[in-house]
């Protein structure tokens, strides 16, 4: 296959990639563009095999080893349930990065089948550009891992710091990019490694101190990074298709972020330099009087729902934690059949990551279109009759609004107080990811339901 | 003059970034995790170096120091490939059954 012909395919196959995220612009669409994502993959895959033409036992084994790597990840995809969605994206994450330094690796190796020169002689702009492509697949890789393993409860999600830890950090990036500039002038070997390891070091020290509940941010950065690694590796073989989707998924990945981030009121750089937990602590123990608080059972709740026209429910991620999607959908299909309007009100930060309860909720076989978003559901709160908050909590906290003092200040939150009531199911008055108090819970017209959110549900529906 | 192919590489990097800026803003809140997860299995697309990687060797020396680190990433990637798109499809048609309702 001529060179010029392959080349035009693989931008055939990275339009594709772009109408495929086009495509999740609604849920009509969406189908349509995860199958032009399949197409774009089989041409570029198709295309390598027949440029490289080397159709001898060596093209058996690829067959094989994508043929194992496939069954394995299509195993996955069917077992996997929907609450375990961001550890298997991290994961995802995770493999990305790690192919990413394995193609580096071997392209350093032998560089002569990527037409970049002869090894100890490579072109300086192919080894800059693998050098970016392997640092930035290895921290992709360590950083997925540990987020993997904080979001699957192996390690415990509490931020971790150490004095020093920023120094540290800065060092070692500095002592990355000091590393390239001499891997460039000597093309030695041992540096090359010696950059593999140390990016992989980094991007466990970036991960580590970062909190639980600043997940979201950490999996749609890491989103980012994976698009960049492979932004990279697409340099060095000089192939657009790589380009292409390494820049569509970094730009994806650093939106996402921003979403994220903004959800929080915080910036970037205050999620990535330290734990929500560290700042919390030192606010947290202010006030430790006990304040009287309304609790209820199922009768009661159910009693409150019935009479009510308009119900709001606020999914949070206990829910998920609780495994109550399905029979939170029961029990607003008993409502609705009373002629009770239902709506849910998500939160951008609701869930370990971005769009993770609407996932659970379409599980559930809710309709999408009573879902809402914060923005679009804030000013019906006042109408409503009663909210139903499920496993959120800092996201409905009115402390966000009043307190400048509370480290949440400034926090977009749901306007749940406004409701005329409001049904808070909850295990205890333990606080939230954030360390703080909910307001919410002493309010007037609040009745806490203390009990698991699965079983409260469940028994509400009995009662309704 | 002539120009160095690297700087059309580079346009279209760059021009992808903004491509990729104005599409994913236009993505529904309610697909961010399909979104997350399609990326996940695009990106995957490095499969392709892996297979050039893998395919270096020669008939005696099908495993050499380099291509086995080209048959490792070809399982990686495919492991997100088929994982990534297969997880989005089934997220994807949940969001498909509502449509009775209307």
């Amino acid at each position: 296959m001529s060179a010029n012909l392959s080349a035009t395919l693989y931008l055939i196959s990275g339009v594709l990639f772009i109408l495929a995220l086009r495509g999740l612009s609604s849920p009509e669409t969406s189908r349509q563009g995860n199958l032009f994502g399949i197409i774009g993959m089989l041409i570029a895959v198709t295309v390598t095999f027949l440029s490289v033409g080397n159709f001898t036992s060596g093209f058996v084994y690829v067959l094989i080893f994508l043929a194992i790597g496939g069954s394995i990840g299509a195993f996955i995809a069917y077992k996997i349930p929907m609450t375990a969605m961001p550890e298997l994206v991290a994961g995802f994450h995770s493999l990305v990065g790690l192919a990413a330094v394995f193609v580096a690796i071997s392209a350093f190796i032998n560089p002569e089948a990527f037409g970049l020169g002869t090894p100890g002689n490579i072109k300086l702009a192919s080894l800059v550009e693998m050098a970016i492509g392997a640092a930035v697949g290895a921290i992709t890789f360590s950083g997925s891992v540990i987020a993997f393993l904080k979001l699957q409860g192996i390690m415990s999600g509490a931020p971790i710091t150490f004095k020093g830890q920023h120094a540290l950090n800065a060092l070692i990036l500095v002592s990355i990019i000091i590393l390239t500039f001499y891997l460039c002038s000597t093309q030695s070997s041992n540096l090359f490694w010696i950059l593999i390891a140390v990016s992989f070091l980094i991007g466990f020290l970036i991960i580590i101190p970062i909190g639980g509940a600043d997940m979201p941010v950490v999996i749609s950065m890491l989103n980012s990074y994976s698009g960049w690694a492979a932004a990279g590796i697409g340099f060095t073989l000089e192939n657009t298709a790589l380009i292409i989707t390494g820049a569509l998924v970094g730009s994806s990945g650093a939106i996402l972020s921003y979403i994220m981030c903004k959800g929080m009121n915080r910036s970037f750089f205050n999620v990535i330099l330290g734990g929500f937990g560290a700042t919390a602590e030192s606010t947290g123990d202010k006030k430790t009087e006990q304040r009287p608080v309304k609790s209820g059972n199922a009768d009661d709740a159910a009693f409150l729902m019935k009479n009510a026209s308009s119900v709001i429910i606020v999914p949070g991620y206990g829910m998920a934690v609780a495994q109550a999607q399905h029979a939170l959908r029961e029990m607003v299909d008993t409502l609705k059949k009373n002629d009770i309007k239902v709506s849910y009100a998500i939160h951008p930060v609701a869930g370990r990551m971005p769009g993770h309860m609407n996932v659970l909720l379409a599980e559930a076989n809710v309709p999408y279109d009573e879902v809402f978003e914060l923005e679009e559901i804030n000013n019906d709160f006042a109408n409503a009759d009663v909210a139903f908050v499920i496993g959120a909590n800092d996201v409905t906290n009115p402390v966000a609004k009043t307190d400048p003092q509370s480290p949440i200040y400034g926090m977009p939150v749901l306007d749940v107080e406004k409701c005329k009531s409001v049904l808070f199911v909850k295990r205890s008055l333990s606080p939230g990811y954030a360390g703080i108090d909910n307001d919410l819970f002493y309010k007037e017209n609040t009745l806490m339901l203390f009990a698991d959110a699965k079983k409260m549900t469940e028994d509400i529906t009995k009662n309704l | 003059m002539e120009i160095d192919p690297f700087i059309f590489r580079l346009s279209i990097f760059i021009l992808s970034i903004f491509i990729g800026y104005y599409v994913v803003w236009s993505v529904t809140p309610s697909l961010h995790t399909p979104l997350m997860s399609v990326t996940n299995a695009i990106s995957s697309v490095i499969i392709v170096g892996a297979i050039i990687a893998a395919l270096s060797g020669n008939e005696e020396v099908i495993f050499s120091s380099s291509s086995i680190y080209g048959f490792l990433a070809i399982i990686l990637a495919a492991v997100n490939i088929f994982g990534g798109f297969l997880v989005t499809q089934r997220m994807l048609a949940m969001y498909k059954k509502k449509k009775k309702d209307k």
